[in-house]
């Protein structure tokens, strides 16, 4: 081995990176406007709202869309975020998940639909999804601080990427595993591509593709807790700060809010997804 | 239907169907005349319908059957290109369907031909109403237009007020029908049924088929049903075309198919056929001996005992049936100088042409004479001799009236009616 010559494949993607910031930094500077300013937006509109406000609401909208004692659970949770002292920071946080989460949503929502329709575009699709969901999730930060500097940007875009993949493949999924004589009966009456898509697939895949919206929540929010490392705010900053700082106590009193926060968003849109509209079994 | 009034609705010209990658080459081989095994072994491709060739007329059921893996459900996928034809021409109202653009296709299926399936299809997201209405949904018919004809195809199907429920709702019968609706909304001059009714139990089944009679009288659209049960095929089919290893191995009315199988192949699928219940009156009826009621009783007694026979029938001058006499009482009659009219057994059981033998068991073992056949002008057609009915349903041919030709009583079968 020592005989071979060592490729430099660090310095040829390091080029290669350069290179793009160089040519498309506009397009990246206005990405980088637009995230942040929908993050900031979140949180200043959210901010305006006293924290006991803003905790009914929560509970009021657990309970229009799931249960009752998850509706008491998300309003007793809060309040004790609140009474700990970590309100604005989980503003943060959840601002950017619901950022992330809105991308990933718009992307991965589109690109599974597409890879259910197309078997070659699910052949590139399919290695470049099992990349991004092996890949350490770390290592999306270093690039995404290239292209967008440090702060909110580059943790909106990593967990953007990081989360994407479960909305990807179960929306394909969900497409894919709608009955071959229900699609069969679509085209004897002739329907269109979009038709059948939009009045018969998508419908009968919604649990499906909500099962996966409901993962890359999931994954999103704990990309937001690695984010902070690049200088992302929120509850993952004060995760970080008790970390370099060995304050076990904070630590766990921030680790509790993340995993209710976790839990209220699992619960609320388990339930968007499984809610039973009609027939539907 | 006579010859006069045939129409061809559908041409099916070598229509061929070959799966797998080697296509070409197992054409290739099939052209040689190789078989089914043969070309899978060598290719790896499956033959799915082989050189299919027939016409399906206008306004007729025709009944494609055949076991599972016969090629009768791509055949009829053929038709509408649900499944890309590999060679042939499928020609509806003399258009090839086969060299049709995406848009044509889509406008065929749209507005030509409907199609029922198997396991209903049923959007089980979507109500009663708006499965049905889905095929002109998709056409852009104004909603209120759309669920209007909606409403009236759940209507012919029998199920108006059951707009509002969601399909499981509903019994796989009833599913069955929202199917039909579904696919009579749009009005199709064709309808595929493709094994439409072969998910229901037996007793839903026969009334479905009855409906499906009924519908098709009323409406004079073109019916093509796929099945793998005889029975249903010869209760519902107009013509039948019998399906093996992807070729069409004989096509007849459904008494062709019975009467003179084509091969071994139709004879053994043929054989364990309930007859009871494809037979009717008029293909077992013989010809009836009467005597017209102003002869007399003299009359009467001589045509009896010419033909050796204890009883007969007796009619006016325009042929419908009075009632019937004995001998014994025509003997009476005459020493008592009475007319034929008072020595008259009337309200005697009759049954109409179409009576299939399972009803005329009953009947026939328990009438002390042979029971009369008569049609709707109670006009005498024949009469059932218990012999015949037996020696019909032992598949005996000599007892069977083959075009609807009444044989007169033979010998063989005036014996079995003394005793009968």
């Amino acid at each position: 081995m020592d005989k071979l010559p060592r490729l430099p494949f660090a310095e040829w993607i390091d080029n290669g990176l350069d290179w793009l910031i160089a040519m498309f930094s506009p397009v990246f500077d206005g990405i980088s406007t637009l995230l942040a300013s929908i993050v900031e937006g979140i949180v200043n509109g959210l901010g305006v709202i006293p924290s006991i406000v803003l905790a009914i609401l929560f509970a009021l909208l657990a309970w229009f869309i799931s249960t009752r004692g998850i509706a008491l659970f998300t309003l007793v949770g809060f309040l004790f975020i609140d009474y700990l002292g970590f309100w604005y920071p989980m503003l943060q946080m959840l601002a950017l998940v619901l950022t992330s989460v809105l991308f990933a949503i718009l992307l991965g929502i589109p690109i599974g639909i597409l890879c259910s329709q197309k078997a070659t575009v699910r052949k590139i699709v399919n290695p470049l999804l099992d990349l991004m969901q092996t890949m350490p999730a770390f290592v999306y930060l270093i690039p995404a601080i290239f292209f967008f500097n440090i702060g909110v940007v580059p943790g909106v875009v990593a967990s953007v990427i990081f989360s994407m993949p479960p909305t990807i493949r179960l929306t394909m999924l969900g497409i894919q595993q709608v009955p071959s004589d229900l699609i069969e009966a679509t085209e004897a009456f002739g329907s269109t591509t979009w038709q059948r898509l939009s009045k018969i697939q998508i419908p009968l895949a919604r649990p499906t593709i909500m099962a996966g919206v409901n993962q890359s929540i999931m994954l999103s929010l704990s990309m937001v807790v690695i984010a902070s490392m690049v200088g992302a705010p929120g509850l993952g900053e004060q995760v970080y700060r008790a970390v370099t700082q060995l304050k076990t106590g904070v630590g766990v009193e921030v680790g509790v809010s993340i995993v209710i926060v976790a839990i209220i968003l699992d619960r609320i849109t388990q339930h968007a997804g499984m809610k039973k509209r009609g027939g539907i079994s | 239907m006579t010859d006069q009034e045939v129409r061809k609705k559908i041409e099916v010209k070598k229509a061929t169907k070959i799966f797998g990658r080697n296509s070409k080459r197992a054409a290739q081989m099939l052209q040689e005349g190789k078989d089914k095994e043969e070309i899978l072994k060598a290719t790896g491709a499956t033959i799915g319908v082989n050189h299919a060739e027939f016409d399906i007329y206008d306004g007729e059921i025709f009944v494609i059957m055949g076991l599972s893996g016969s090629g009768k459900s791509t055949l009829v996928r053929l038709l509408n290109r649900l499944i890309e034809p590999t060679s042939g021409h499928i020609l509806l109202d003399g258009e090839d369907i086969v060299r049709m653009s995406k848009e044509q296709l889509r406008k065929v299926r749209r507005e030509k031909i409907g199609m029922v399936f198997q396991n209903f299809a049923l959007f089980p997201h979507k109500t009663i109403l708006s499965n049905t209405e889905y095929g002109l949904e998709i056409q852009g018919v104004p909603k209120e237009d759309r669920q209007a004809k909606a409403k009236e195809a759940l209507k012919l199907v029998g199920l108006a007020g059951y707009e509002e429920q969601f399909p499981n709702q509903l019994s796989g019968g009833m599913q069955q029908r929202v199917g039909l609706a579904r696919a009579l909304a749009n009005d199709p001059d064709i309808l595929l049924m493709d094994e439409a009714f072969s998910a229901l139990d037996p007793l839903i089944r026969k009334d479905m088929q009855d409906e499906l009679l009924q519908l098709h009288s009323e409406m004079g659209k073109t019916f093509i049903f796929i099945t793998h049960d005889l029975d249903e095929a010869l209760r519902i089919g107009d013509r039948i075309a019998l399906m093996k290893d992807g070729e069409v191995v004989q096509l007849g009315t459904p008494e062709e198919i019975l009467m003179s199988p084509s091969n071994e192949y139709v004879e053994r699928f043929v054989e364990d056929v309930d007859l009871s219940k494809v037979l009717t009156a008029a293909h077992i009826m013989k010809q009836a001996d009467t005597v017209q009621v102003d002869r007399g009783p003299r009359v009467a007694l001589r045509l009896m005992k010419r033909l050796r026979i204890s009883s007969i029938y007796v009619v006016d001058k325009r042929g419908q049936l009075l009632g019937a006499v004995t001998a014994q009482d025509t003997v009476n009659a005459i020493e008592n100088d009475q007319s034929l009219e008072d020595v008259l057994i009337d309200s005697l059981p009759v049954v109409s042409p179409d009576c299939v033998l399972t009803e005329l068991f009953d009947l026939v073992s328990t009438a002390t004479i042979p029971v009369a056949v008569v049609d709707e002008q109670n006009r005498m057609q024949g009469i059932i001799i218990r012999g015949a009915l037996i020696g019909a349903l032992s598949g005996d041919g000599q007892f069977i009236n083959e075009n609807g030709v009444i044989e007169p009583i033979d010998e063989v079968t005036e014996e079995v009616m003394q005793n009968g």
